[in-house]
């Protein structure tokens, strides 16, 4: 029996991971909260939603993703063999979508006709134009002006699939502040609007459901290693802004002891200079933010602390509350990957494989040239490659030194 | 007996409507709060709502959110705060304050800690915005315990059930958000709000304040005709906003919007 088995039994009926999680919010929303909560626990084992969702994995984001061997890669860093689980070949490109069916088919049951989203990178934010274009629903994405400067071509991608994006100028610019809109808005527009939030965080149930929506990534993984290599892992590897696609994909190995687990989060300039987003590998204290407690990067007067990532999609000061109990029990070992070694591992891949990876997922990958070569070649590790890096080519090439 | 607790008697004695206006501690900087807190007392405040400043204020539009960003600017911290709360203590005794903000500045400086400090600054009651009372259990009785009053939201959205929980665990009195909203938007509509008192009567004995909306005299004895009282916020902060640069005017702008108000509730038929 696996000394992890009461995880699985988590979030508690009012949405708590151990001290974690909850619904810290204003009371205008407990009552969208609770309807929601309502409406998916219905749902949940509901054998027609389930087929529904099912479907719209396989037609239409083309699940299920495989599970590939970097072999070459493999070789060249000398150690495990080390496997690429290519969400980045989903339709939109990235995890985020498998998310977002999931919550616009409950929008869709909820009848709401306007949906609402927070974006960082633009993955999710495009995920979210993108079912929203599918199922006629009205689509507003909030982005902090510095990741609109930043990831023009995904905020383009939106506009064209008929979303409209607003620039987040309050606060510090990015992911959180457009979270906080995101959160106005909802309040604003409680009675007809659906807010599809794009990681394990945010109040109850968020965290279950966005779980529970990506855990497909783990399941697939799972039967995966066991007809590729005959066995489970010896241990998986995913990045950690919120945290969803980590979640999704460690969530179905969490009883499985002799799986490790590598969570890595934005090391920034590294997470002794401060310029970071690495709450969990960097011990924040606990704090409170955007409806849960978690570990949240905040400085002594309790004010939400600045990050820094080469990645806006990891750029967050807080992280899913599950992730923040699986640190506390040792479920999970969570590391940080600095910038420098982030863009490295991108080029890596790119040269070695021809995979160009998402920013994001190339702190996986960093991580995975560290691990691999500490352990022996009849060893297997799965990497969780979340995105893809078309995204990201502007951002690189500046650092190059191009501009288009 | 509670200072909140004695003033809304004594509001209760005289047929009058209580006045709740809040700002912003710190903002547009620290040396201003409590004289603008003095101005607002001399205008007719009955209870003072003093914001804690933060960084992610998400339930606040934009003109509170600005408030919070002049008053970081200072840097403003609790500890700032009950200095500014002991400061006016030194010559007001009676009127209450209540602390409004968010969780985490709490959190961070730890809950047995805060209240401690609150309750010695001379502070009476505690609003925690995104605390609703499902996760008040720890909070709640700590606060208790040296006499602070947990004020909570109610908001149109509430449902009966839910109001019969928030009910049971507030003091001091209720917090009618007025519409669904943030802070500052658009303006209230009387016969709704009333509408939705009602039944928090048969409820609570708790008075029934109503924020959200509320910016001028009318717009104020709209709401005072069914509520026991009423909260300006961003009528208030946006003239501190405007005057940001003449900090020396704004006691008396804020004293002008404040006394419209009190006129106008003092002008409705003893309740």
């Amino acid at each position: 029996m696996s000394k992890f088995s009461d995880l699985t039994r988590l979030p508690d009926t009012r949405g708590h991971f151990g001290p974690y999680g909850g619904r810290f919010v204003s009371e205008t929303l407990s009552f969208a909260l609770d309807e929601l909560e309502k409406t998916y626990l219905s749902l949940r084992d509901d054998p027609d939603f389930q087929a529904e969702f099912d479907y719209d994995l396989a037609h239409y984001v083309g699940r299920p993703s495989p599970l590939y061997h970097a072999e070459r890669w493999s070789k060249q860093l000398g150690g495990a063999q080390v496997w690429l689980k290519r969400e980045d070949l989903n339709h939109t490109g990235a995890h985020k979508v498998n998310n977002t069916i999931g919550q616009a088919l409950l929008a869709k049951m909820s009848g709401k006709p306007r949906v609402i989203a927070e974006t960082g990178a633009g993955q999710h934010g495009v995920a979210t134009a993108t079912v929203a274009a599918r199922l006629g629903l009205a689509c507003e994405v909030y982005m902090g002006a510095e990741d609109v400067e930043r990831q023009k071509l995904n905020v383009y991608r939106m506009r064209l699939l008929g979303a409209t994006v607003i620039p987040v100028t309050s606060g510090t610019r990015t992911l959180k502040d457009a979270m906080n809109e995101a959160l106005r808005d909802w309040v604003t527009n409680v009675d007809d609007t659906f807010y599809i939030i794009g990681t394990v965080a945010g109040p109850h149930p968020y965290p279950m459901l966005v779980r529970d929506f990506n855990a497909v990534v783990g399941r697939e993984a799972r039967r995966q290693s066991l007809e590729e290599f005959g066995k489970l892992p010896d241990a998986l590897i995913a990045c950690v802004g919120g945290g969803s696609n980590a979640m999704g994909l460690f969530y179905p190995f969490v009883e499985d002891d002799e799986v490790a687990m590598y969570g890595v989060e934005a090391g920034g300039d590294g997470v002794d200079t401060g310029r970071h987003a690495a709450p969990l590998a960097s011990n924040a204290p606990r704090g409170v933010l955007h409806g849960n407690r978690t570990y949240l990067m905040s400085d002594e007067g309790g004010q939400v602390s600045d990050t820094h990532s080469i990645s806006a999609g990891l750029d967050y000061p807080g992280v899913g509350p599950e992730h923040a109990l699986w640190k506390d029990v040792g479920r999970v070992n969570y590391v940080a990957a600095n910038d420098d070694a982030v863009l490295e591992a991108f080029r890596e891949l790119t040269r070695v494989e021809g995979i160009m990876p998402a920013l994001e997922s190339a702190h996986a990958l960093a991580h995975a040239k560290v691990l691999a070569p500490t352990m022996r070649p009849d060893q297997h590790i799965v990497v969780n490659l979340s995105g893809r890096g078309d995204k990201d080519i502007m951002t690189v090439a500046k650092i190059d030194g191009l501009e288009f | 007996m509670n200072r909140i607790d004695r003033r809304f008697a004594e509001l209760k004695a005289q047929g009058r409507r209580a006045l709740i206006p809040y700002i912003t501690a710190g903002d547009p900087a620290p040396q201003y709060t409590v004289g603008f807190l003095h101005a607002l007392v001399a205008a007719g405040a009955d209870v003072l709502e003093l914001g804690v400043p933060f960084s992610d204020p998400m339930a606040d539009g934009p003109v509170i959110q600005k408030a919070c960003e002049r008053a970081l600017r200072h840097n403003v911290r609790l500890s700032q705060l009950f200095e500014m709360v002991r400061e006016f203590r030194q010559t007001d005794r009676d009127t209450p304050i209540v602390l409004m903000g968010y969780l985490n500045p709490v959190e961070r400086i730890g809950l047995e800690a805060f209240a401690d400090q609150a309750a010695d600054a001379g502070i009476d009651g505690v609003l925690t915005v995104d605390m609703p009372p499902e996760e008040a259990d720890e909070f709640g009785p700590i606060l208790k315990a040296r006499g602070l009053a947990s004020i909570f939201l109610v908001a149109p959205t509430t449902s009966r059930e839910r109001a019969a929980t928030i009910c049971a665990h507030g003091e001091g009195y209720l917090y009618y958000v007025a519409l669904k909203g943030v802070t500052g938007a658009a303006t209230l509509n009387a016969d709704d709000v009333a509408s939705h008192l009602a039944p928090l009567r048969g409820l609570t004995d708790l008075p029934l304040c109503v924020g959200f909306g509320i910016r001028d005299g009318a717009s104020a004895a709209e709401v005072g005709k069914v509520a026991d009282g009423v909260i300006v916020g961003s009528a208030l902060v946006g003239r501190i906003a405007e005057h940001a640069e003449h900090p020396e005017t704004i006691a008396g702008e804020l004293s002008a919007v404040l006394a419209e108000m009190r006129q106008a509730l003092d002008a409705l038929p003893p309740r």
